[in-house]
């Protein structure tokens, strides 16, 4: 499962991802970057804010939608793009990680969609023998 | 992707029907209203198979429908309706969806096709400038918390007080622009933060604001109530929701609702699904959030209408009143309302999820305003970017058999993703303009997404509703200018 990071997927009204990670850090940090690729190309954002984020949930499944939509929530209000994820702690029903990333910036970033929600869709974190995958589809 | 394999009994050339055995748990048959040509490639996808799961659903009456623009969605599929009886049935924020009272608007106008073809251009800078589109894209209008609490309460009134628009908007506006039960206090901070400066934005996605042309008229009689008199007469269409705000409300209270799903031991086929008891707290609280959203949203397209009227006024250096600027009508179709029906000969208060679907109450009913009691309510059904639009009126037969609904709107085919791949932006306006159409956009990559190619043919959606009897089209008018979010 592990090899790609990332792909996106067809949904007829909406977009999907089908995130892959050899460990659940890598499989939360994968999906973080695959969102921010829906919204821009990641390689044009760069590393100048530097913001912590800490949720708190039921279960892992639920976790990764709500940690998927702290960052859409970030974008919207205060129009920040991530790059890059350090996630410090996690379990099954916390994550606090620091996110590295910069205020958009329209002469820089092209955007490429605007992104309403991460949904609970079909959603389920599924392991095999070489790590974990998800597919989320989101809102957009 | 796969294909519907299930059964699906034909009724008539527009009724279709998914038997309750199909799965085990559906407490009610799914109708999908289509041909059989549109229903080809309706089980292309998963959409039939979504109507099933919405059929398991608590209290759900008569059946779980679909309209003939249905297609996948999550949890509910878009172009969804369930009715659920108020004493023992659930209400669901994904049977409403992220863009709560989503919606449209259409203003008449008194010019004609040869008045506004020479100054197009200007006309859609001018609207462009006006109005904020795209993504990040911040309203004119700053407010306070507690100005905020009392847009939510109050709805497209708080803004008509405050100068935009009229009285009159509001009489012509679903719900007269207000829905009763909105609560402030069940709103987070978050909601609050992320709604506050995005009032009076278009957003980006599918909405958009189109000037159009009347190209033909059904019902002359009907269509005159409107202000429509002519072919070749000017008209306007709003296309947004309730922005960041709506977004906010409907994952937060998801999120309850996954608990109450446990807590209320209610069975269901999709996380995305879940509900709450209508009479619940979480329910209620969810009802009362919602109808915040759909103020928020209509207090967003009235502020929208007022820099259109504005726009044109400049452009054509006369009063929104000389240019015979007004309100035709203001639809949700994304939405859930406690309504009265008649069920079984009885009367029975239900909870109508309308997921991209119209309201279409018939003449005579006693929600609809005044001035259009002879016609029945007017339905905006918006076709894809670059097509055409309808406008149609409601119907008996849509009360006694689809609670009051029909179609939304032409329905998509074509992934965004997939239409990203095959269809680029660039050609896309290019398409457009050729055909005389002036479109504006901040972001003319995601133009691929909203080609007519990744929709439904619009007109066969409305034919289907029209011969199914459960709206009845009145005019067809086609885009002169875009603005695209």
């Amino acid at each position: 499962m592990a090899k790609k990071t990332f792909k996106i997927i067809n949904h007829t009204a909406d977009v999907g991802i089908i995130v892959y990670g050899i460990t659940v850090k890598q499989l939360f940090s994968n999906a973080a970057l695959a969102l921010s690729s829906l919204i821009t190309e990641p390689k044009s954002i760069k590393e100048k804010i530097k913001r912590p984020v800490e949720i708190t949930s039921e279960d892992r499944d639920n976790l990764l939608v709500e940690w998927l939509n702290e960052l859409i929530y970030l974008f919207d209000v205060e129009h920040i793009l991530f790059k890059k994820f350090d996630i410090e702690n996690l379990n099954s029903k916390h994550i606090k990680a620091i996110c590295y990333g910069e205020k958009f910036d329209p002469l820089r970033h092209n955007i490429k969609r605007e992104v309403k929600a991460a949904t609970y869709h079909m959603l389920k974190i599924d392991r095999d023998s070489n790590g974990y995958g998800v597919q989320v589809i989101f809102d957009v | 992707m796969s294909k519907w394999q299930g059964q699906l009994v034909k009724i008539d050339n527009y009724h279709w029907k998914i038997p309750s055995n199909y799965k085990d748990g559906m407490r009610v048959p799914g109708l999908i209203y289509a041909s059989e040509e549109m229903l080809k490639s309706i089980c292309e996808e998963q959409s039939l198979t979504q109507i099933a799961n919405v059929a398991f659903l608590p209290g759900i009456v008569n059946f779980s429908m679909a309209m003939p623009d249905i297609h996948w969605g999550y949890g509910f599929p878009i172009g969804g309706v369930a009715a659920m009886n108020v004493k023992d049935g659930v209400i669901s924020p994904g049977g409403v969806g992220y863009d709560i009272n989503c919606g449209v608007r259409l203003l008449r106008t008194n010019l004609t096709e040869a008045e506004v073809k020479p100054r197009i251009k200007q006309l859609v800078d001018e609207l462009f400038v006006n109005i904020p589109s795209g993504l990040g894209s911040e309203g004119k209008i700053k407010i306070n918390q507690k100005e905020m609490r009392e847009l939510l309460i109050e709805g497209a009134h708080w803004t008509v007080k405050r100068g935009f628009g009229s009285a009159k908007d509001l009489d012509v506006t679903e719900e007269n622009g207000c829905m009763k039960y909105a609560d402030p206090d069940r709103i987070s901070d978050k909601a609050m933060k992320r709604g506050m400066p995005q009032i009076g934005t278009l957003g980006s996605g599918n909405h958009f604001l189109e000037i159009q042309v009347v190209r033909e008229i059904f019902e002359p009689k009907i269509a005159s109530v409107m202000g429509i008199n002519e072919v070749n007469q000017i008209l306007i269409l709003i296309h947004t929701g309730s922005r960041g705000f709506g977004h906010q409300v409907c994952t937060e209270h998801l999120r309850v609702m996954e608990k109450a799903v446990s807590k209320y031991g209610i069975q269901l086929p999709d996380r995305q699904l879940a509900c709450a008891p209508i009479e619940s707290k979480e329910g209620k609280d969810y009802l009362s959030a919602m109808a915040c959203a759909a103020n928020y949203a209509w207090c967003n397209r009235q502020c929208i209408a007022h820099w259109v009227r504005e726009s044109f006024s400049k452009i054509f250096d006369k009063s929104p009143q000389k240019l015979g600027m007004e309100q035709v009508y203001d639809v949700a179709h994304n939405i859930a309302k406690i309504e009265k029906h008649k069920v079984n000969g009885q009367n029975l208060k239900v909870c109508v999820h309308r997921k991209g679907a119209t309201r279409a109450f018939p003449s005579g009913h006693k929600e609809i305003p005044l001035k259009y009691k002879e016609i029945g309510q007017p339905v905006l059904i918006p076709g894809d970017m670059g097509s055409c639009s309808f406008i149609a009126v409601g119907t008996h037969k849509a009360m006694e058999e689809s609670f009051g609904s029909t179609c939304h709107g032409a329905g998509r085919v074509l992934s965004r993703h997939a239409a990203r791949r095959s269809l680029q932006g660039k050609n896309v306006a290019q398409g457009l303009e050729r055909r005389g159409i002036v479109i504006k956009t901040g972001d003319i990559s995601s133009l691929a997404e909203e080609a007519s190619q990744a929709y439904k043919d619009v007109n066969e959606v409305i034919d289907i509703c029209h011969q199914a009897g459960i709206s009845r089209k009145v005019v067809r008018a086609t885009p002169l200018g875009v603005i695209k979010g």
